[in-house]
């Protein structure tokens, strides 16, 4: 399969060049390609006019070229100043370390681009913001000329993007250039001096952000004029089925992950609970399913009070599941399609009697299923690990969504999927709620949050605020509210600029 | 993710349970250095610890005799008090340095009431202790040298055999120690080069490939010790033992000399290797990059480290080390080659470069205590323990298990240890 | 258990000899190119090992001439695998003639090396479902030499313990002692490994040792040793405990090969046709996802282990109800081990660990003809069996000295890697 299709990009000194598609366009493809990561079959790359190739990422940085990564490059256990220099050591006789310079330059570095750094900070303690930080400066450190960042904001609140976004200007200013990832319309327009637009692996325009409107960029990276929101009627809200009150929970380093939580989720209604990962959401929605320990509160589902219950208590009392970590939690990739639909009913009629399975039984419900919710698999036998991730993840909603639930709890549902693979999921959930079943949706992708929640809430260290109504607030308030400050604080909508 | 990483976090979660865990296990440890050392012990019963060796030292220091009861409780005051504490508040990051102690405490009183009215050279003892523990440290060295880097070695065994058995063979055949040594050295470097080249290029799980390439230098070191070394004893299995060389100054220092500066070759090796790997791997360059390729192959391979090189450097090198262990054996030890004579020691190794944090000093103390357990065998004789002797033989196999049972969660090994590394 | 995905059909392409060649020799069947890679990892390991035995005859390096060297070389690498051959199987210039005689003493020692392969290869089906069960499941039970111990112990207590109650009492008791026996050697390691995570590699091991100590032990006690004997061997298996012959008539094979295979099938019914098995094999191939969706992983890891040493308890009752009927030190010989190496060419699958085990067992009934007749070790088998496993376990490496195209196939099951972190 073609990642990339005869792609021809220009980037000039001192531009912000944005590269827009939606996931699985190909840009992830093409940029590592530049960073010397994957080997091109075809074309050339030029460095300044001449013709390069590169065997290994060190090519690449002695180019100039600097990369930041989507997941970070970094090394939890090692210092900041270490990471920095890795590869590129300071070091004294013998090579023995000079930790001293490396730290002092990794200062004299972040001074001077406004991307204040602790050198001798481990790098497992800092927050994502300051992460993507040293990672801009490993790239600095090695005299990059031109900074490739991809979907460096996928990670960050609204503010810390803005702090990004600065410091974006002032590599400008000092001459760089900068090759920007994402597929964010709004962003993309915000910050671009050129726009360059892939779709399935090939250049499909390129334009300058006053000469194109959002509905033409997106029309260009989907191939069709897409909906920009779910169409849903207003929900009619039931009686609770979700209660939380007081919820603490601690993660595994013994710190408070969720604090004092309580929140309810009726029958009907959609709950989105927003907020940058890493701020408790994980940790909740683990804490409800079973999977982590309550240091106290209580967590009444479906009737049952289901504080102390295993998953499987949880999962058999009629609560959906559709895990954050689809690969690590969702699915068992050595498993056929089949006996993952099954994973958590395979030892319930008719798919077993007592001890004994019913593969025949488990076979045509896999069929069946297939079917409905258009899994692309050549059969149902065939490991759920080859499939692809839109499909990886039609196999869980069709296990928890044709179960019968009263509560469905969705983590970041659509994360990494294609356009099409969206739009199902989302009708579904859409779907679930109308008839009556309460669904909790927790997302860091701020358009799905404002997309199907009839309420959201926000979390931020383990604190929630809300639920309210989803008119409530702009997204410029929740962009607030997700960086800590109280829903109080930010002014309700109705004056000055909405989104 | 093994599945004891689904475990760890299960028990992960209970964190304040574990730490009274933690706790109650110091108390029990009081109660059992109450109960079966000091309880059925009459209060004159005395032990007493030999501190002098036979050689000369600087200064002759009077044995230590203790009273054996007053000893055993006094010990269990001691755990108790510890144990109160840790399940009161804890000892946060010193508890394992608390636990390390509580289990010296519990030896020490074992010693002194199996001595009891003996006497025992607790020096000699200690000497024992670290002759025991070389090839188990120098396995271990192994073991973190290819761990830091990410690749797990479990073929430690079959290296030590190897190396023993060709150690033994050309020393024998050319009356020197020097070149045996080398010869061990290489014969565990090839084995670890075809771990590298399974592991790395062919991305066998490593595990399987350990305990084959185990059991294929078990069947090919004995197959060719019936082959020829029984047939030509002479010549090929009747190397000489190295001779304990005695450093001037260190030695006359009392207590500690003899038992680290009167031993052979083959423990200064050792000592020299602890200083120079701990410092290589955590003060200079090669180290940085080399605990980066196992901790986050990508990382380093986006920095320009290649991965997949070091990772050979480190195994091979982790053979040779390995295959200097199995030379003790032979070379250092006993002299002759026997079919499976590292009995599992490989394993320990292992065992003991977890404990030990995968860092040669832990390792050289977690191999302290194994060796201690191993040591013990050799002053049945003159120990009132009354077990079968069985029982004492089986004192190492056991305290791993107990070792490793109980550091599991407190250790944490090369975040991407035992992942082969594929580029795209 | 899962189809490959079919190839796209080919347009308009001529096909060539070439390809007709490599249709032949990697056919598109998944099984096919198994057994092709098996094949050839059998004969490069049998390849290497010749080399081994003529590189340690002193007379092939002092020979006098290269020709003398060659002669004497193949007079090594002949004896030692005819003897192998003729062990395991029979020695065909004398087979008929044998059969053919009327005499039923020597007809029967006309089947004797199947018959000695048949003995050998039951006790490795049960280590190597037990190796197999514990790998389905994610987990390295490296412990088989002492569950076999522990097994073989408690069966030989329960057998000659027990007097005058019929074998359909006696029997059963003691097979299953054994298994108990066994199934508490693996239940250990699995405890810890679920409270802990203590890596049951380590801990297995280490229990192996402590299993051979303990025989001693046991065997130096007044309730196993043998009245009269200073030496360590215990009492004598009662007749109606012990398994019972098949052939008679100075052939060995007995009722503990029906047992194996029975087994096997109960071991393959319970990973794909129970839930327990389903939970085995999630469990091994994602703990996480597992837990999610409710397995109790940990349960899953104890059951795992408890069964897996049970199997291998198993054959140590194997050997000493039906082959020993009494113990003494060393009656696994190395059972454990070879387990391991049955299990992973049998890919973890029952009826493949049945093939492997009868595969090994003729090598190891052969290995005693071949000592016996050209004194080569017995121990070259185990290097016979480590090679082959080093290239089954590397298909691409056989793949590479061979020159065969590669395919797409569900690999052997996964096993734990890490240390448990």
């Amino acid at each position: 399969m073609l990642a990339n299709d005869h792609i021809d990009l220009v980037v000039e000194p001192g531009e912000v060049h944005v590269l827009l598609g939606e996931n699985g366009a190909g840009k992830s493809t093409l940029m590592n390609i530049l960073y010397g990561l994957y080997h091109p079959d075809e074309g050339e790359i030029l460095v300044n006019g001449k013709p390069v190739k590169f065997e290994s990422p060190s090519d690449a940085i002695r180019m100039g070229i600097g990369m930041v990564h989507q997941h970070f490059m970094l090394i939890p256990v090692f210092t900041v100043a270490e990471n920095v220099m890795l590869g590129l050591e300071l070091t004294g006789l013998f090579g023995f370390l000079d930790r001293r310079r490396a730290s002092r330059e990794v200062e004299r570095l972040g001074k001077e681009f406004g991307l204040p750094v602790n050198p001798d900070a481990l790098v497992e303690s800092l927050s994502v913001g300051a992460q993507q930080r040293v990672e801009i400066v490993k790239a600095l450190y090695r005299r990059a000329g031109v900074l490739i960042l991809d979907e460096p904001t996928a990670v960050l609140t609204p503010q810390e993007t803005d702090e990004l976004l600065g410091v974006m200007e002032s590599l400008k200013r000092a001459g760089r250039s900068l090759v920007f990832i994402t597929h964010k319309l709004k962003e993309a327009m915000q910050v671009a001096d050129r726009i360059t637009v892939l779709r399935g692996g090939r250049v499909v325009g390129s334009t300058l952000p006053g000469q194109s409107t959002e509905a033409e960029l997106a029309a260009m990276m989907v191939g069709r004029a897409i909906r920009l929101g779910v169409d849903r009627s207003p929900s009619k809200p039931g009686a609770a089925v979700l209660d939380v009150k007081g919820l603490t929970v601690r993660n595994a380093h013994g710190q408070v992950a969720v604090d004092d939580v309580s929140f309810q989720v009726r029958a009907g209604e959609i709950v989105t609970v927003a907020g940058v990962q890493g701020n408790g959401q994980t940790e909740l929605v683990r804490a409800i399913m079973g999977l982590d320990q309550v240091a106290s509160g209580r967590i009444t589902a479906a009737g049952r009070d289901v504080t102390t219950s295993s998953p499987r208590e949880t999962l058999a009392s009629g609560v959906g599941h559709v895990p954050e970590d689809r690969v690590r939690d969702g699915l068992v990739g050595d498993l056929s399609v089949a006996e993952n639909l099954v994973l958590d009913m395979y030892y319930m009629a008719p798919f077993a009697h007592g001890p004994m399975l019913e593969p025949a039984e488990i076979q045509r419900s896999a069929q069946q299923r297939i079917k409905e919710f258009d899994i692309r698999t050549p059969s149902p036998l065939t490991l759920v690990g080859t499939l692809s991730g839109g499909n990886q993840q039609r196999v869980i909603v069709a296990r928890e969504f044709s179960r019968p639930v009263t509560l469905m709890i969705a983590s970041q549902p659509t994360r990494g999927l294609d356009v099409g693979s969206i739009e199902y999921i989302h009708e579904r959930i859409v779907q679930l709620r109308d008839q009556g079943d309460a669904v909790l949706i927790v997302s860091s992708d701020l358009d799905e949050v404002f997309a199907l929640g009839d309420r959201i809430a926000v979390m931020f260290q383990g604190h929630m605020s809300g639920p309210f109504d989803s008119q409530l607030y702009t997204r410029e308030q929740v962009g607030l509210m997700m960086a800590g400050s109280s829903a109080e604080a930010a002014p309700a909508k109705g004056g000055g600029e909405s989104a | 993710m093994s599945v004891a990483a689904g475990v760890a976090g299960a028990v992960a979660r209970a964190v304040v349970v574990r730490r009274q865990i933690l706790g109650m296990f110091f108390l029990l440890v009081a109660a059992s250095i109450a109960l079966l050392f000091g309880f059925d012990v009459s209060g004159s019963t005395k032990a007493d610890f030999v501190l002098n060796l036979a050689s000369a030292q600087a200064i002759s220091i009077p044995d230590l005799v203790v009273p054996v009861r007053t000893t055993a409780f006094l010990l269990a005051a001691i755990s108790a008090f510890l144990g109160a504490v840790q399940v009161a508040r804890g000892f946060g990051r010193w508890s394992n340095v608390v636990l390390a102690i509580v289990i010296g405490l519990f030896i020490f009183s074992f010693l002194a009431w199996a001595a009891r009215d003996t006497s025992l050279s607790l020096v000699g003892m200690l000497q024992g202790t670290v002759v025991r523990a070389t090839p188990l440290t120098l396995g271990a060295f192994s073991g973190l040298l290819c761990e830091r880097s990410g690749v797990i070695n479990v073929a430690i065994e079959g290296q030590m055999l190897m190396g023993a058995f060709v150690a033994a063979m050309v020393t024998s055949a050319t009356s020197s120690a020097a070149l045996g040594m080398l010869a061990g050295m290489l014969a565990g470097g090839v084995i670890g080069l075809i771990l590298a080249v399974f592991a790395i290029r062919y991305l066998v799980d490593q595990i399987i490939v350990g305990v084959v390439l185990d059991l294929f230098c078990l069947g090919l070191t004995g197959f060719l010790y019936d082959r020829l070394m029984v047939p030509f004893q002479a010549t090929l299995n009747s190397a000489a033992v190295v001779r304990p060389l005695s450093i001037p100054l260190l030695s006359k220092i009392p207590i500690l000399g003899p038992i680290l500066f009167d031993q052979n070759v083959f423990v200064y090796l050792l000592l020299m290797l602890l200083v120079v790997i701990q410092v290589a791997l955590f003060q200079t360059r090669w180290g940085l990059r080399v605990r980066a390729v196992g901790e986050q192959p990508r990382a380093a391979d986006t920095a320009g480290i290649d991965v997949l090189r070091t990772r050979y450097i480190n195994v091979l090198l982790g053979g040779l080390v390995a295959g200097l262990a199995g030379s003790f054996f032979t070379i250092g030890a006993v002299g002759q080659f026997t079919k499976n004579m590292t009995s599992g020691r490989g394993f320990i190794s292992l065992a003991a470069m977890i404990a030990g944090g995968w860092t040669p000093l832990g390792a050289f103390g977690a191999s302290l205590v194994f060796g201690f357990a191993d040591a013990l065998q050799n002053f049945l004789s003159v120990l009132n323990v009354p077990i079968s002797s069985y029982f004492l033989l089986m004192a190492p196999y056991i305290a791993t298990i107990l070792v490793v049972a109980g550091v599991v969660g407190r250790v944490r090994p090369p975040a991407n240890d035992g992942k082969p590394y594929v580029k795209q | 258990m899962s189809e490959p995905i079919p190839p796209k059909p080919s347009q308009n392409r001529v096909v060539s000899v070439r390809d007709v060649i490599q249709r032949v020799i990697a056919p598109e069947s998944t099984t096919w190119n198994s057994v092709l890679i098996v094949v050839l990892a059998f004969f490069t390991a049998l390849v290497l090992s010749a080399i081994f035995v003529v590189g340690s005859d002193p007379n092939v390096i002092q020979a006098p001439d290269p020709l003398t060297a060659l002669n004497v070389a193949w007079l090594d690498i002949s004896g030692a695998y005819g003897g192998l051959l003729s062990g395991a199987l029979g020695n065909p210039s004398t087979f008929f003639s044998k059969v053919g005689s009327g005499n039923v003493k020597v007809v029967a020692s006309a089947f004797y090396p199947l018959s000695e392969t048949l003995v050998a290869a039951a006790p490795l089906v049960f280590t190597g479902l037990s190796v197999a069960l514990g790998f389905r499941a994610g987990l390295f039970n490296i412990g088989g030499e002492g569950q076999v111990i522990a097994g073989g112990l408690a069966a030989g207590f329960v057998g000659f313990s027990l007097h005058g109650l019929t074998g359909f009492v006696e029997l059963p008791l003691a097979l299953l002692a054994g298994f108990v026996a066994g199934a508490l050697w693996g239940f250990i390691p699995g405890l810890l490994k679920a409270r802990t995570g203590a890596h049951e590699v380590i801990t297995t091991i280490m229990l192996n040792y402590v299993a051979i100590y303990l025989t001693y032990y046991f065997l130096s006690t007044k309730a196993f040793q043998r009245p009269g004997r200073t030496d360590p061997i215990s009492k004598i298996v009662d007749s109606a405990a012990a398994l019972p012959s098949l052939a008679g008539v100075n052939l060995r094979l007995h009722a503990g090969v029906i047992l194996a295979v029975i087994v096997a099938i109960a071991v393959y019914f319970l990973l794909w046709r129970t839930t327990l098995g389903f939970e085995f094999r999630a469990v091994g191939a994602n703990p996480d996802a597992s837990r999610a969706a409710g397995i109790g992983v940990g349960r899953v890891v104890v059951l795992a282990m408890s069964l897996a040493g049970g199997l291998a308890g198993l054959a140590g009752a194997n050997i000493i109800l039906g082959v020993n009927y009494s113990v003494s030190p060393g009656f696994s010989s190395s059972l454990g081990f070879d387990g391991i190496t049955v299990a992973l060419l049998g890919r973890g699958n029952p009826a493949g660990v049945v093939a492997a085990a009868l595969l090994f067992g003729g090598l190891r009934a052969g290995a005693v003809q071949m000592q016996a007749a050209t004194s080569t070790p017995v121990d070259l088998v185990q290097v016979i069996e480590a090679l082959v496993i080093m290239f089954v376990a590397a298909p691409t490496l056989v793949r590479e000295i061979y020159h065969i195209r590669a395919q797409r196939s569900a690999g052997a099951p996964a096993v734990s890697t890490g240390w448990g972190s």
